[in-house]
Order: structure tokens, then C-alpha cells, then sequence
């Protein structure tokens, strides 16, 4: 059933999807409000799956599947947070597309792939997992605002005078969403490394820096802080902040991609 | 549709004839009373702004003499003002109307003022009783029409000055301009009106540095802002999201160097210069640097321009909304027009019936309560079969041109004559709400 739910929620999100495509070249305010409405529609269902999945007991919470659908559905609660604030659909330009895929993956094919190592330590895994999480899909939404933000930068600096009737909101609004959670993903980021690492001390009794999967997380915890410090102390946007947007997301993807040739956080085939 | 229109306005006529004929708030309504007392005239109503005089009437035989009321009321020599005057009657005023309300007439077509002017040039004439049915039927109908020129086209949305394109500019890039500061450098008209525009929307406060420190003083007073000396440009400008800088420097007075000392002061928050200078006095690389915006003069005209050009597409569009309401309120005038004639029609028959009743029943004794059925379904059967033609000739013409022949023979057959406040009655609709007078959109 649970399955059921998450494809429906699917076809709404490829409502979003299309609309993702369309936002940049056209304007049009009911097609933003018909994609705006199928996404809080897959959210309902996309929600109940997850519930049904927690209730059917058979939870599997390490495995990768559960994983990508939890995620895709934390970045769409930042995204409607967004809206609610800001009242702006423009981040869904990147989101869409982006819990598309988690969700795709996640609906197709749902052959467990179970993280088999630290089952025993299962409260600190769960809080590990929810921490990482809400940090990537913050770290993906302030990716998102940041090419926004070279967009719209762009725009102006072409002064052609019809793109400024555009979908984008004002670059400062841009920039504070990015700004806004960049600020908030990263203390869930250091967390979920912090608790990610009090499970792998319990389990192996010590961390191993040289493991790609734990040298790609600092890695882009690294970069991530970096990006809140240069904001911080200098106000870094633009290009320069969209560079740095970049590295930190494309580092989250391997480290995500590490999953599959790590020794200690491996998802094995149940 | 017996509209008579005659006026100037910024087309027709230059801003000398414009004034003399400019009537003043308070002496509107009386002139309203002059002008609905004049020969020939059923209701009136004048319109008067800066940009526009114009009387609308509806008169009782289609043609008023409405020059001689402009020239007998401003006192003025047909030959000065005539040459300026545009004059509409029927279909012509009833389009001319609705172009005015829906702002396709305006100077800056689609400026929303226009049409809470006319909203109070109606409000006033209909308080003093010069617009009654007529008038009112085509003041609704055009206060409809404006509203739907307004929500379904996108005539009035873009703005056009400068000053407005830049405020509409700074929008984009700062979001709400509530707390943002504007710097301005040299003290212009220009500069000043820009400076006007953007706290109206909200900027906290205002800098000035000019040449001549006085002046910066005085324009800094203005506004109650900050005038600061010229010397201290370079040190004080990063304060400012927004500079407006119009000096009559021979180079430019912003450069690259200046440009990255105030993004490193301002830990690389954007800034916003408007350069209406010319020469420019913001150097052309500045706008390279991340964070800088920089519109030009040439910049600002452009996007002016492109509002125009996008304005007349609309234009366009909102023409072809006219032409079709204007179709439709033809043929629903010309229907209404007809109405009266049928309801005395059907008046006349009816006491023709009840009187040959009453003269019959005195010769006929007792009649049963069936037999007076049957007489009352006899009579109006003959009745109603002897009117069916003519009702539906009436209605057919009414929808063409003849109507107003076929509504004539009607009457001359039948001897009918139409009351003037039954012709009222059937033609008005309800008045518009109290809070629709007047109001400004």
C-alpha cells in the first residue's frame, strides 16, 4: 500500500516536474498554482505513505529506498515553507526535479537495499539519518536559490526590460532564501555527522577518516561551513557563493554515491 | 442612443484652450444645471481634467446645440475654440465614453486616475439631477467596461516614467524598499522627482552631495535628509543602496576602484546606481563587478520604451473589448427602446377590452361565473392574437436600424403616446452602489 500511496504522490510531482521545465521561459501564474497545488496534493500522499510505511512495522530505516522518499519528502516541506514565507514558487525550479528523482527512484524499484551494519543502535541511527537528511535538502535548497540568484543577477544586468516581468522574486528575497537555508541546514548537518559518528565509534569502536564515504561527508561539511562562514564574515553571494553552492552539493552527491564502495556504510542486498 | 459628446482634449488641443475651458470643482455642479437646462438636452454631465473637458448629454431629438453652450458659457469666439473641438454622437460617444473610462484615451494610456475622475464627474452631475436613466445606463455600462478592459488585459499594469522604472527596477533587485537608503549626487530636477518616487515607496532616508554644498542643504531639507560635503563622497556613498547620480562632471565620477571599496565596506550587500548623467558619470566596468547594478539614462528610456510597446499590444486588445461592448450596448439600447412602445401597446388593447366589457355586461342581464370566464378568454384571446404581429415585428426591428420608423408607425396606428418617466422607467437599471461613486482605483 505504502508503495501505492508514494507513486501517486509520484504523478503529482511530475506535474511539478514540467513545470520546473516551463518556469524559466514563460511566466504564467496558473500554471504555477495548478504545480503548487499537485505538489501539496504528492505531499499528502507521499505523507501517508510514509506513515503506512511506519506502521506496517516492516520499517527498514536504513534502507536506501526509505531513505531517497524520506529526503525527497523533507525538501518538499522546505520548499512549501518557503512558499508560506516568501510566496514564491521559483525554488521549485530546482526542487521539483530533484524530489522527482528521489521519489522515481524510490517508487520503482523497491527491492530493499538495507544498511546492514549498525542495526543495534538503532535510536541514534534514526536521529543520524533525520539530521543528515533535513541538512541535505536544506543544503539543496540553498544550491537552488544561489542559481536563482545568478539568474535573476543576470536578468538585471542585461537590462533587457521584458525579462524583468519575471516568475523570480526580488534578488534580495532570493538571496535570503539561500542565505536563510543555508543558516539552518547546517547545525542539522554537523549534527547528523556528530550522531553518524557516535554510531560508528559504538560499532567499530573507532572512525576511519580514510573510508571515501566518511572523508566525502567532512569533506563537504567543510565546504558547507566554509559557505556559512564567507557569507557570514564577507557576504558572499552571487558567483562566488554559487561556486561554493556547487561544490557543497555536488560533494553531498558523492558522499551519497559513496554509500555503494564504502566498507563501514554500506547498503547491502537483503 | 440619442448621445451627443463634444470636448477637447491633450490630443485636440493645446494646454492655452485646455484652461480656458477647465471648470472648477466647486462651480461643477452648477454647470451641470446650466447645461441640462439647455434647449434640447435631457441629461448632461461634463467632465472635467487637466487633460480633458467634455460634456456628454443625451438629447431629446439627437442633435443639441452644444457649441453654442461652450461658447455662451467661457464666453468664447467660435474661431478660437471650434478648430480644437471633437464632437460624437450615437455609437461614436457611446465608444468614445468607454475608451475614456477604460483609459485608452489617456495621455498615459492606462494610468488608473482617469477613471475615478469620471467616477466623480458621474457622482456629481447625478447629485444635482442632471443624469438620470440614459446617462446612467452608459456610465454603468462603461464603469463595467473599464473593469474589464482592466482585469483582462494587461493595459494599466506596467508603469512609464523614469522615475517609476527605476523604483520598479530597485523593486527587483531589493525586494520592499522599506529601510533602504538612497544617496543622491548632484542636485537635479531629475534626480530630485527619482528621489520623490522611491520614498514614496518607502526608502528610510536620503543623502545629497552636490558641488555647491548649499544646495545639497537645501534639497536634503527637502526631504529631511543628510547633506553631505562632495569631498566626503567616496567615504559616506556605501551607505546608500540606491544613488542617483546626475552631476554635470565631465568624467565619469564612479569608477571600478570605488565600486570594489564599497562592496567591501558593504560586505558585498548590491547597490543600485541610476545614472541619469550625461556623460555618464558611473564608469561602464563598474556594472562588472558581482553585486552592482548599473542603469544608464539610455538603460532606463529603453525599459520605458519597452513598457510603451507592450502597453500599445494590450491597447490593441482592449480596443477590440470596446468594439464588441459597444456592439452589445447598441442592441441592448435598441431593444430597450422598443419596450416602452409594447407595454403601451398592450396598455391601450387592454382598456379598448375592459371598456367594451363594461358597456356589454349592463345589455346582458345575469351572466354565470362560467359565462364571464368564457367572455374574459374570448376577449383576451382576440387580443392577444391581433398584438402577437406587431409585438414581434417591434422586437425584430429593434435589433436593426429601422427601429425607430417601425416604433413610429406603431404609434401612429395605434394613436399611442409614450409617458416620459414610463420611457425612464423601462430603460434604467438599478444605480450603482453608493460606494462605487467616486472612488479612485
Amino acid at each position: 500500500m505504502s508503495l501505492l500511496w508514494l507513486r501517486f504522490a509520484l504523478g503529482c510531482y511530475f506535474i511539478g516536474l514540467t513545470y520546473a521545465f516551463f518556469a524559466l521561459s514563460r511566466t504564467s501564474d496558473l500554471f504555477s498554482r495548478i504545480a503548487l497545488h499537485a505538489a501539496s496534493l504528492g505531499m499528502v500522499f507521499h505523507f501517508v505513505s510514509l506513515v503506512e510505511l511506519f506502521l506496517s512495522g516492516q520499517v527498514v530505516w536504513a534502507s536506501v529506498h526509505n531513505g531517497e522518499s524520506l529526503l525527497g519528502f523533507l525538501s518538499m516541506t522546505f520548499f512549501m515553507i518557503i512558499y508560506a514565507i516568501y510566496k514564491t514558487t521559483s525554488p521549485g525550479v530546482v526542487v521539483f526535479p530533484v524530489v522527482f528523482f528521489l521519489t522515481f527512484v524510490a517508487a520503482v524499484d523497491q527491492q530493499p537495499v538495507l544498511l546492514t551494519t549498525f542495526v543495534q543502535h538503532k535510536g541514534w541511527l534514526i536521529a543520524h539519518i533525520i539530521l543528515i537528511f533535513t541538512g541535505y535538502a536544506a543544503l539543496m535548497l540553498s544550491f537552488g536559490a544561489s542559481l536563482l540568484y545568478l539568474i535573476q543577477e543576470g536578468r538585471l544586468k542585461a537590462k533587457k526590460p521584458s525579462s524583468l516581468i519575471s516568475f523570480l522574486p526580488a534578488l534580495e528575497v532570493i538571496d535570503q532564501i539561500g542565505y536563510r537555508s543555508l543558516l539552518l541546514g547546517f547545525p542539522f548537518m554537523t549534527l547528523g555527522l556528530i550522531t553518524g559518528s557516535i554510531v560508528a565509534m559504538s560499532a567499530y569502536g573507532h572512525v576511519d577518516f580514510t573510508d571515501p564515504k566518511i572523508l566525502l561527508s567532512v569533506l563537504m561539511w567543510v565546504v558547507y561551513m566554509i559557505m556559512v562562514f564567507t557569507r557570514w564574515n564577507s557576504g558572499w553571494r552571487g558567483r562566488r557563493a554559487a561556486v561554493l553552492a556547487t561544490f557543497a552539493f555536488v560533494a553531498a552527491i558523492v558522499a551519497w554515491a559513496a554509500n555503494y564502495f564504502s566498507a563501514i556504510h554500506r547498503f547491502a542486498a537483503s | 442612443m440619442r448621445y451627443q459628446l463634444i470636448g477637447v482634449n491633450h490630443k485636440s488641443a493645446p494646454l492655452e484652450v485646455r484652461e480656458r475651458l477647465a471648470i472648477p470643482e466647486k462651480r461643477l455642479p452648477d454647470c451641470c444645471r446650466d447645461l441640462n437646462a439647455h434647449p434640447g438636452i435631457e441629461e448632461a454631465m461634463i467632465i472635467s481634467t487637466c487633460n480633458r473637458v467634455e460634456l456628454i448629454t443625451h438629447t431629446v431629438n439627437g442633435s443639441a446645440d452644444l457649441r453654442g453652450f461652450l461658447h455662451d458659457h467661457f464666453q468664447l469666439k467660435p474661431e478660437d475654440l471650434d478648430p480644437h473641438l471633437y464632437e460624437f454622437r450615437e455609437k461614436d460617444a457611446v465608444r468614445h465614453v468607454f475608451r475614456v473610462a477604460a483609459s485608452l484615451d489617456s495621455m498615459v494610456v492606462g494610468e488608473a486616475q482617469i477613471l475615478g475622475q469620471v467616477k466623480e464627474a458621474y457622482a456629481t452631475a447625478r447629485a444635482v439631477g442632471a443624469v438620470r436613466g440614459q446617462l446612467d445606463q452608459l456610465f454603468s455600462r462603461a464603469f463595467a467596461v473599464a473593469k474589464r478592459v482592466r482585469t483582462e488585459t494587461a493595459v494599466g499594469s506596467s508603469s512609464v516614467s523614469i522615475a517609476s522604472v527605476a523604483v520598479e527596477l530597485a523593486k527587483k533587485i531589493f525586494g520592499t524598499l522599506q529601510g533602504k537608503n538612497v544617496f543622491i549626487v548632484g542636485a537635479g530636477k531629475m534626480s530630485e522627482l527619482a528621489a520623490r518616487h522611491l520614498m514614496a515607496h518607502g526608502c528610510a532616508s536620503i543623502f545629497v552631495a552636490n558641488r555647491t554644498y548649499e544646495r545639497a542643504i537645501g534639497l536634503a531639507q527637502r526631504f529631511n535628509g543628510q547633506a553631505i560635503k562632495f569631498e566626503d563622497l567616496y567615504n559616506s556613498c556605501d551607505k546608500a543602496d540606491i544613488v542617483i547620480t546626475s552631476t554635470g562632471a565631465p568624467h565619469a565620477i564612479f569608477r571600478r576602484e570605488h565600486g570594489e571599496q564599497f562592496l567591501n565596506r558593504r560586505k558585498n550587500k548590491p547597490m543600485f546606481f541610476i545614472d541619469i548623467a550625461v556623460p555618464r558619470d558611473v564608469a561602464p566596468e563598474m556594472a562588472g563587478l558581482d553585486g552592482i547594478f548599473v542603469y544608464d539614462i539610455d538603460d532606463l528610456q529603453q525599459a520605458v520604451a519597452g513598457h510603451i510597446a507592450d502597453r500599445r499590444k494590450e491597447a490593441e486588445l482592449a480596443e477590440a473589448i470596446i468594439a464588441a461592448e459597444v456592439e452589445k450596448f447598441e442592441a441592448r439600447a435598441h431593444t430597450l427602446d422598443v419596450v416602452p412602445t409594447i407595454v403601451s401597446l398592450q396598455d391601450h388593447l387592454e382598456t379598448i377590452r375592459q371598456a367594451e366589457i363594461d358597456r356589454v355586461r349592463g345589455r346582458m342581464g345575469h351572466i354565470t361565473p362560467e359565462q364571464e370566464m368564457a367572455i374574459e378568454a374570448l376577449t383576451r384571446g382576440i387580443i392577444n392574437k391581433v398584438m402577437h404581429t406587431p409585438i414581434t415585428t417591434l422586437k425584430t426591428a429593434a435589433k436593426e436600424a429601422e427601429a425607430t420608423t417601425v416604433v413610429d408607425v406603431v404609434r401612429r396606428l395605434f394613436n399611442l403616446q409614450v409617458k416620459k418617466d414610463q420611457s425612464h422607467a423601462a430603460n434604467s437599471e438599478p444605480a450603482p452602489k453608493k460606494s462605487d461613486v467616486g472612488t479612485r482605483q
